[in-house]
This record gives structure tokens, C-alpha cells and sequence, in this order.
């Protein structure tokens, strides 16, 4: 039963060698998709190429079914799956902060990465502009860390939080993808008969 | 509108459908094999740690945000992100040389804009993002992302406001792309 390495059915030697493959899956399934060029990525943003919607909205219900299907089969034991911390006020301003990194930059950390393997210099320079803004982060850490450690939740869920079950999160969701892929696959066929071709790379 | 067919180079990418399905069966593995999900941006706050620590380690000892970060044992370096961030670029090299896009060096622009624009607006993006992803506890892989589909409340609030903000702010920043 899972997951496996914390219940020590994969030893802990291992956790490299895994995190290395899984990592190069990630990539190749990043890039073939298109995310290694910023042009496709803010296309989202534009109403011209909605791919980051389309994966990104795909991989979070799949990954979300999936979890709830190995809970129920009793694959796996929910209450050692890591959980993402809530700090609710600081991570509105953290998004918020990233949401404009996103227009203004064109790529998100994993998808830079991915960008610098096929040789893109802006790829580099986002990446660079992420460890310069991390660095900024961690020196001026002194000044905001009340406000950084202000309004913990703690390990909360969606459930914990709204009062709806997983199962009735995910319908939700399912229903919101499904309008969504429906509705940018016609907005993005308008846009593209009005906006000169753009050119790929 | 005159379009010229032959102008627009289609690159081979998969159908995103089909590579959200792989991602999220990803996803899925993975959380079944480590109990969590996927993540980007920690690799770079080891490389900021690992770096501030070699040039000023009684800096690093003194600050409450590394010391958080650094162990007697061993580098900030040996760490899961580490090593799947290293996959993330392998994996991205070997895609691009299947489907044909590994090329020479090159800055990939909105023809409306010079090079040098898209470097800057490259290199401030990713700074908002590095400081973003701190607040945020992750970015769009690992709050985003993983945090949504393990039904985390924060994943799914980074999730909703980073693409909302997007949206919001997008038509302030058209220039740069269309």
C-alpha cells in the first residue's frame, strides 16, 4: 500500500535515483507539450493558444480522480499523502506576485528549466531572475517574517476549509474543465482569425 | 485576411489532452511513490542557499530564513527538488531533440518587441516569481499543481489567484507578447 517511501516499502536510498526519473518525465512531457517556448504559454492569457489551460486543467483531474479511485481501492493511505500548508494571507500576495511574474516573464520555474534545455537565453535569464528574486526574498526575510508566517491553517484541505467532500470537489472541478476546454476551444478559434500568425519556435 | 500557410512552422507537440493525461498520471505515480507531489522552484532556493552559504557561511547560521535550510550533514544541494529538477532539464533535452527543437542559442520574442525587451521583461518576471513562490510556498508546480490535486486549500487558492491575477493583469502587458 502507498505511498511508498513513507511507509518504507522503498527505502530511502532510492529517493534520488527516483526523484531524477520522475523529474526527466516531468520534463519530457513539459516541452512536448509545448511549454518551452513563453509565446505558446502566455497564449493563454491572449485567447491565441490555450495549451497551458488544457494540460494543466487535464493533469490536476486525472491526478485528483486518480487519488480518490487509490483511496477508495484502498491503494493507498491518504493520511501520509503531504498535504500543502495554508497560510492563507501570504499566499494570496505570493500568488498574486507570481500571477504577474507569469505575464511579464512567460514561464513558470519547471517550464524555464525545460526552455534552457532547447537553448532558450530568455529561459536562462528567467531563471536567473528566479534565483536573483529568491535571493531578495531570503535577505529581506527579517522584515516580513510575521506577516510570512501570519494566518496559518495548517495542513488544511478543500473539505476542511469549505465543508465540500473530495468526491464533491472533483465533480465540481470536472464540470469547470470540461466549460473551460469548451470554451477556449472557441474563444482561441476566433482569436486566431484575427491575429496575425505567429511563428513558433 | 491573407494568411500564408507556409509562414507558420508547426512544431510537433503533442496533443495537450493526451500530455495532461501523462502529467497527471505522473502526478499520480508520484504521490503514490513519495507521498507528494511535483515541484520547480526549490531547486533554485537550494542554489540560493548553497551559494550564500559558501560565501558567507556566519551569515546563513545567524539568518532565521537559511538556517532553516542547512544541516551539518550535508549540502543544501543533496535534496529531492535537487535531483528532479535535474530530470525536469534532461527531460526537456531529450523531447527536444525527438520532436526537433534543439537549436542553437536563441531569444524567443513577439516580433513587435526587441530581444533585449524580452530579456528584461524575462529577467523581472522571473524575480516576481522567485519572491512569489516564497510567499506562495511553492509555484505553479508545487502549490499550484500538486497542491490542487491533493486537495490542498492553498494549492488551490495559489492555483486560482496566480492564473486570475494573469488574466487580470494580462492587458496591461500585451505589448509584450501580441
Amino acid at each position: 500500500m502507498g505511498p511508498l517511501i513513507p511507509q518504507g516499502i522503498i527505502t530511502g536510498e532510492w529517493d534520488f535515483v527516483i526523484a531524477l526519473l520522475l523529474g526527466i518525465a516531468f520534463g519530457f512531457i513539459l516541452e512536448a507539450s509545448g511549454f518551452s517556448s513563453s509565446r505558446n504559454i502566455t497564449g493563454a492569457f491572449y485567447g491565441y493558444n490555450f495549451v497551458v489551460l488544457r494540460v494543466f486543467l487535464t493533469a490536476v483531474l486525472v491526478a485528483m480522480i486518480g487519488l480518490l479511485y487509490f483511496n477508495y481501492f484502498g491503494w493507498i493511505d491518504m493520511d501520509m499523502l503531504y498535504i500543502l500548508p495554508t497560510y492563507t494571507t501570504p499566499m494570496i500576495v505570493g500568488a498574486i506576485i507570481m500571477g504577474f511574474g507569469f505575464v511579464i516573464g512567460g514561464f513558470c520555474p519547471g517550464t524555464s528549466y525545460t526552455g534552457i534545455a532547447i537553448g532558450k537565453i530568455d529561459a536562462m535569464v528567467f531563471t536567473g531572475g528566479l534565483f536573483l528574486g529568491i535571493f531578495i526574498f531570503s535577505e529581506a526575510f527579517p522584515l516580513f517574517s510575521d506577516f510570512y508566517y501570519s494566518d496559518n491553517l495548517g495542513n488544511v484541505t478543500v473539505s476542511d476549509v469549505l465543508g465540500v467532500s473530495d468526491e464533491v470537489f472533483t465533480m465540481i472541478m470536472v464540470v469547470v474543465g470540461l466549460t473551460a476546454f469548451w470554451a477556449t476551444w472557441i474563444i482561441e478559434k476566433r482569436v486566431r482569425k484575427n491575429i496575425n500568425p505567429y511563428k513558433f519556435e | 485576411m491573407n494568411t500564408n500557410i507556409e509562414s507558420i512552422r508547426k512544431p510537433r507537440y503533442i496533443n495537450p489532452y493526451f500530455g495532461g493525461v501523462l502529467l497527471g498520471l505522473l502526478l499520480l505515480l508520484t504521490m503514490y511513490i513519495t507521498g507528494r507531489g511535483l515541484g520547480a522552484s526549490g531547486a533554485v532556493k537550494s542554489a540560493v542557499v548553497t551559494t550564500v552559504d559558501k560565501v558567507a557561511p556566519t551569515h546563513t547560521e545567524n539568518s532565521t530564513f537559511y538556517s532553516k535550510f542547512i544541516s551539518d550533514s550535508h549540502s543544501p544541494m543533496f535534496n529531492w527538488l535537487v535531483f528532479e529538477s535535474l530530470g525536469i532539464f534532461i527531460g526537456g533535452l531529450i523531447s527536444g531533440a525527438i520532436f526537433g527543437r534543439l537549436k542553437k542559442l536563441r531569444v524567443e520574442h513577439s516580433p513587435k518587441i526587441t530581444p533585449k525587451t524580452r530579456l528584461w521583461a524575462a529577467g523581472i518576471g522571473g524575480i516576481l516569481f522567485g519572491i512569489g513562490s516564497q510567499f506562495g510556498r511553492g509555484c505553479s508546480s508545487g502549490a499550484a499543481l500538486s497542491g490542487t490535486a491533493s486537495f490542498s486549500f492553498g494549492g488551490f487558492l495559489v492555483m486560482m489567484l496566480l492564473f486570475g491575477t494573469g488574466y487580470v493583469v494580462a492587458y496591461f502587458f500585451r505589448k509584450l507578447w501580441i
